[in-house]
Formats: C-alpha cells, structure tokens, sequence
C-alpha cells in the first residue's frame, strides 16, 4: 500500500517507521526543515518529503491521487481535518485517517466523511481506564460517519448478560457483540453463545445504545 | 441581525465595529484576550475567549441563534473547520468563510463553502486600477 503520513512529529515518525518494516510503501510530509532533516536521517530521503501538508501544490507534487490511504497526524486538528478533506475530496483517496486532539471535534471529522478518527486523549483515557479495575466499556474506535463505535468491556458478576445467551440480553438493533475472549481462548459468538462474568467482549455500537449495552455488560 | 465572527484580527475586527455600528447585535470569538480587547469601548458587543472550531465555544457565543456566521481569522484551516462546525452541526444557513490561499478558495468553494479570498480580491482591485492607469497612458500617448 501507498500511504501517505502528514504530520513528521513523535506519532507521524514512529507510525512511518513501522509502516515501512512491515513492508508498506511510505512517505512522510513533514514542514519543518530541521524536523525533516531528522526524519531523512532516520527513513531514508525517499520516504520524507518537506513541505506543507496542507497546501494542495505539496498534494499534487507528491501524487497523493495515487495514495491508497491518508494519515494526519500533526498537533492541530483544524490541519488533520483540512488535510483529509483535500484528500478525500478533491484527491479521491479511498481512505483518510485523522487523529484529533479534542474528542469533541470528532462528530464534525465523521459528518465530513473522514474515515477513521483516533483521539490521542481517549486512547491514552482508555488505556488508563484498562489498568485501572473499574468496570467500563472503554471507547476503542469511532468509525466512518459518526455512526459507529467499537467498545472493549468485562462482563461484570451479576449484570444482566452473565450466565445468559446474547439472543436473551435485548441488546438493541444497532449494537453487536462481535467477539468474546474467556481466558486464553476467543469465540466468535452468536445468538446461543452463553456470556459469563470475567468475559472481555468486543461490541460495536452506535453511541445512542451504547448506555444499554453498558448496563448489560456491567450492570449498571 | 446576530451576527457571529470568529477572529479579531483587522479583518474581524473591523467587521466587528461596522457591524456593531450600524446597531447589528454581535459576537466576535477570539483566542486572544487582547484582540478582543482591542475593539475598544465603542464595541457593543459581546466577546467570548476560545477556539472559534470548539462547540462548546460556539455554543457559549450563541451561535444556536445567530443569522450570519464569519469565519475570519488570519489561519485558512481553522476558518475552514470552523465553517463545517457552524454548517453542518448548528445548521447556520449564512456562513462566510475567509480564505487567503486562493487555490484553496478554489476548492472549498467547489466543495460548497460561500468563500471570500481577499488576496483575489485585493489581486483584481490592483489589476483594475493598473489597467485604468494603462489606458490612460496610452490614450495621452496617442494624443501626442
């Protein structure tokens, strides 16, 4: 895949970095010449390209209409979001990514068609939320169009989906459990699969049933 | 009218003060304290400190009841995202947005944003006025 990385701080080098150990074509556009210049050093001088991700002259010289995928990840928001709407709109590529950097503002990146958004401060949340031993359904992923989440929770003793089948726990029509993990083994559960406590499920939902399925899964 | 403006610069500031002027109820949305600041005691306004592409911002500076919404600081990206936030989340029919990269006014404005370039417009003002001083020239050259 070509992919094109904009933003050439911490998370563009490392995500550039190991995007190309597993073999992806890559390049990196990063404005800064001294940032660039690290980057050259560290990527190969094929894999940066100094400029302003921004701008759509930097887009056409770097053939982005051939790009399978976008990724902006500079610190500003209103930059990511400029940077996949130019790609997606006027460049056509198939899948754009954006991180952002307050959560609110992924409602507007989904309405406007950008692909995937990744909070840095929800996955950090997240990843606390996990080490911590309270029970939650922890956000791992918005998708396309503001409609869809994946969420991460324990089945919690004594909440309504432990001992019961999915098909009885009236999980509503825009929620799905797509994946359960009990100990070492994973199950890809359907109607009749029994849930139990201690279970880690995987469920996407739309944020609307996302309470509900919070009270199954955890009971409150 | 309420009219809401994001971004005190010259351009915002200046709008800010016409429009206050002519008895327009308005808001004008700033990071910067001290721009906000800057437009004196004669503004009658209302002034609100944040980022003009935070709902939260918006919301505070009433944008659920505005008629127009300008999008005028100095940073094309935020004007741009900020627009998408006043159309697409709070429906604001009315939205101006400045954009000074003229191949990006271009293209938002192909993607459907009511875009006001003011270095085209700046551009054609010039041309205009060199071409007259043209025209000039060469007529008193033929009278000669």
């Amino acid at each position: 895949m070509y992919i094109i990385i904009v933003g050439g701080g911490k998370v563009g080098y490392y995500l550039g970095k190991s995007l190309l150990e597993s073999g992806h074509e890559i390049l990196v556009v990063e404005k800064n010449p001294n940032r660039a210049n690290f980057l050259i050093d560290e990527l190969g001088a094929d894999h940066v390209w100094l400029g302003d991700g921004c701008d759509s002259s930097t887009f056409e010289q770097i053939g982005l209409n051939r790009a399978d995928a976008v990724i902006a990840v500079t610190g500003d928001d209103e930059d990511n979001l400029v940077i996949c709407l130019l790609a997606k709109q006027k460049f056509g590529v198939p899948r754009t990514i954006a991180r952002i950097n307050n959560p609110r503002n992924a409602k507007i990146f989904a309405h406007l068609g950008v692909d995937v958004t990744v909070s840095t401060t929800e996955v950090i949340e997240a990843q606390i939320q996990r080490a911590l031993p309270i029970p939650s359904l922890v956000h791992l992923l918005a998708l396309k169009r503001g409609g869809i989440e994946l969420v991460e929770g324990r089945i919690a003793p004594g909440s309504p989906a432990d001992g019961k089948r999915i098909r009885e726990l009236g999980i509503p029509d825009d929620a799905l459990v797509v994946m359960v993990v009990r100990d070492d083994q994973t199950i890809v559960p359907y109607g009749d699969t029994t849930l139990m406590a201690g279970d880690e499920i995987l469920a996407v939902t739309s944020p609307q049933s996302k309470e509900v399925l919070k009270r199954i899964i955890l009971g409150k | 009218m309420k009219i809401l403006i994001v971004g005190c610069g010259r351009l915002g500031s200046y709008l800010a003060l016409s429009f206050s002027r002519e008895g327009h109820s308005v808001t004008v949305v700033d990071v910067d304290k001290e721009a906000l600041a800057s437009l004196g005691p004669d503004f009658q306004g209302e002034t609100v400190v944040g980022k003009g592409i935070d709902e939260e911002v918006l919301r505070r500076a009433g944008i659920e009841q505005v008629d127009i919404f300008i999008a005028a600081t100095g940073y094309d990206n935020t004007n741009i995202m900020a627009s998408y936030v006043a159309k697409e989340i709070f429906k604001i029919k009315n939205v101006i947005t400045r954009l000074d990269d003229p191949k990006k006014a271009e293209i938002f404005r192909s993607l459907g944003l009511n875009v006001i370039s003011p270095i085209t417009l700046a551009a054609e003002a010039i041309r205009k006025c060199a071409e007259g001083l043209l025209c000039t020239s060469l007529s008193s050259a033929e009278e000669r």
